[in-house]
């Protein structure tokens, strides 16, 4: 076998080979760019559609380009008062800002003692938690809406806010990340006397932004769009948010599609902007978290 | 740090308490209130009208021939459905998508990051997209079929097709994840493993088949089960897409999963007690799925 590799070089001339390579290379970046395509149109096609008037939707050509650019849809829908989707965005904001910044205090004070004090039952209790990550998440819809209606929180930001401080994954999440970071900053702060308290917000959360960083952008994005919960417990167009809030618009036009993509854009445009900035945290998160599950 | 220390300290409850606090309500105490309510006729808005009913909303489920049968036994046909038409291609796309990556061309971070971006959209946004893209009336592909002389059926209506639309869209939304951990893990095999692949001969395909494959396994148990159990959840794209159309004969919807099923028994009709049982039944057999899945691959290691 190895003669027979060492001779293929020799059988090819190098500018052939070079060829090759090359041949190789662009056929590569065609199918890359053709993918990429695919997954750009149909957003391209939104934002287009957007941008169109009624009259032009139905048109025997496609304008990728609006042959007339309108910002009527948008000014349409912002005041609309029977979609208002200015208000559900700020609902949107609200509920997502309040649940990342609760979810990020919660999730590293608990994430820190199962990763590093000791106390009886930690093993235990810990065991518990993780072993809630397996279980399906449509055995808890009924009974939590139960108890959301029972505690009077239907139709209020609380209903939305509290249940999602209850997931696992985020204090699974900042355990993993404790514990991968040296002891002996910790051990020289308790010999000097800091108690666990000054421990854990002077020294061990300034170490951990870049995780916290991470968890509250994977946090954001999952209260931003957030769908099904939403939809059950913020019913009043009032308290609604911007998920089923699209849903309601899709109700109330009909074939009214550059309406329709004008509220997609609203919906997409923060989460595709915050995506552009944090890449990188977003992409991590997802491969780490994946391949430790 | 308390290494050392024996002496009891309330601290680290103190730690763990507010979330301990959520997790029992929103997770320990359901896992059984949602198995209680199962046995009641339950209508939140009525809770005074709450009877016990022991299993007769499980009892229901199975009476074949009656309604309720029928709509339950059919939302679970088109979940499973789904789960097998979307699975393989929410696999074996990221997986060709993160090979080509994995050669490290100039740019395949930017091609990462595109291939990737559907997935930060909701499940409302990309819906809207895709019920936009295949409607029979100003819809884009079917433009463009009819401009190449192609077939152009009613997508969201008829079936096969409004079936088809749904993976189309969930495909497009979801592949990016998949192929990020396909990736990450493609980037932790060992670059000396293809050299000696190439030493001894290897073409690119042979590696592929015989070094990267077998070192993806753990990955894809992973990746398998959690594309089962999210393929399960279908629920917003037949919400938004086709409303569950075409109706079936005898009840039901041809795209109606069982999830909106749960969602309609339970939240747009009063029938919570049955929603739950419906739910219980459903969570037992993702459960299942999971487990044997997670051993038909770990006999394989």
């Amino acid at each position: 076998m190895p003669t027979q590799t060492l001779t293929t070089p020799i059988r090819h001339s190098a500018a052939r080979y070079r060829f090759q390579k090359m041949a190789g290379r662009i056929a590569l970046y065609l199918v890359l760019v053709l993918i990429a395509l695919l997954v750009i149109i149909p957003m391209v096609w939104m934002l287009s559609t957007s941008f169109k008037l009624k009259s032009q939707l139905f048109s025997r050509e496609i304008y990728w380009i609006p042959k007339v650019i309108t910002l009527e849809n948008y000014t349409k829908i912002l005041n609309n008062p029977s979609t208002p989707i200015a208000r559900w965005f700020t609902n949107s904001l609200i509920v997502a800002v309040l649940t990342t910044t609760a979810k990020l205090v919660i999730d590293a004070l608990a994430g820190y003692a199962y990763a590093r004090l000791e106390f009886a039952g930690r093993k235990q209790i810990f065991g518990l938690l993780l072993a809630t990550l397996f279980l399906p998440g449509v055995m808890f819809l009924v009974p939590n809406f139960v108890t959301v209606a029972r505690l009077g929180m239907l139709n209020k930001f609380s209903g939305a806010i509290i249940p999602a401080l209850a997931s696992v994954s985020g204090v699974y999440f900042m355990r993993q990340f404790f514990m991968s970071i040296p002891k002996e900053l910790e051990e020289a702060a308790a010999i000097d006397g800091c108690t666990t308290f000054q421990i854990f917000f002077q020294i061990v959360l300034p170490l951990a932004k870049p995780a916290l960083a991470t968890l509250a952008v994977i946090e954001f994005l999952a209260s931003w769009n957030d769908f099904l919960w939403a939809l059950l417990v913020l019913k009043d167009r009032t308290v609604q948010t911007l998920q089923p809030g699209l849903r309601t618009l899709q109700g109330a036009y009909t074939s009214e599609y550059g309406l329709m993509m004008a509220g997609a854009v609203i919906v997409a445009l923060p989460v595709l902007v915050l995506y552009m900035f944090l890449q990188r945290y977003v992409v991590e998160s997802v491969a780490t978290t994946g391949l430790k599950g | 740090m308390a290494t050392g220390k024996r002496k009891f300290t309330i601290i680290p409850y103190l730690f763990i308490l507010p979330h301990l606090v959520f997790f029992i309500i929103f997770v320990g105490y359901p896992f059984f209130n949602g198995l209680y309510i199962s046995f009641f006729n339950y209508d939140y808005l009525r809770p005074e009208a709450t009877t016990f009913v022991g299993l007769q909303n499980y009892l229901d489920l199975f009476r074949v021939g009656s309604v309720k049968y029928f709509e339950f036994w059919n939302s679970m046909r088109v979940t499973l459905t789904f789960v097998v038409s979307s699975v393989p291609f929410l696999i074996l796309i990221p997986l060709g998508l993160a090979t080509l990556l994995n050669t490290k061309v100039p740019g395949s971070n930017a091609f990462r990051a595109i291939y990737f971006a559907p997935w930060v959209l909701s499940c409302a946004v990309i819906s809207l997209i895709w019920w936009w893209i295949f409607q029979s009336q100003g819809g884009l592909l079917n433009h463009y079929l009819g401009a190449l002389g192609l077939p152009t059926p009613r997508w969201l209506s008829t079936m096969p097709y409004a079936m088809i639309t749904i993976v189309i869209a969930t495909v497009w939304w979801t592949m990016g994840y998949n192929m990020i951990i396909f990736l990450a893990a493609m980037q932790d095999i060992p670059a000396d493993l293809y050299e000696a692949g190439r030493v001894d001969g290897a073409n690119a395909w042979q590696r592929f088949a015989h070094i990267t494959l077998p070192l993806l396994r753990p990955v894809m148990t992973f990746i398998v089960i959690t594309t089962i159990i999210a393929s399960f959840n279908l629920l917003g794209q037949p919400m938004m897409m086709t409303r569950g159309d075409p109706r079936m004969p005898n009840g039901g919807g041809a795209t109606e999963p069982v999830m909106l099923r749960i969602f309609t028994e339970g939240f747009v009709r009063p029938f919570q007690g049955s929603a739950a049982a419906m739910s219980v039944i459903v969570a037992m057999m993702m459960m299942l799925f999971s487990f044997a899945n997670f051993r038909i691959f770990r006999q394989h290691e």
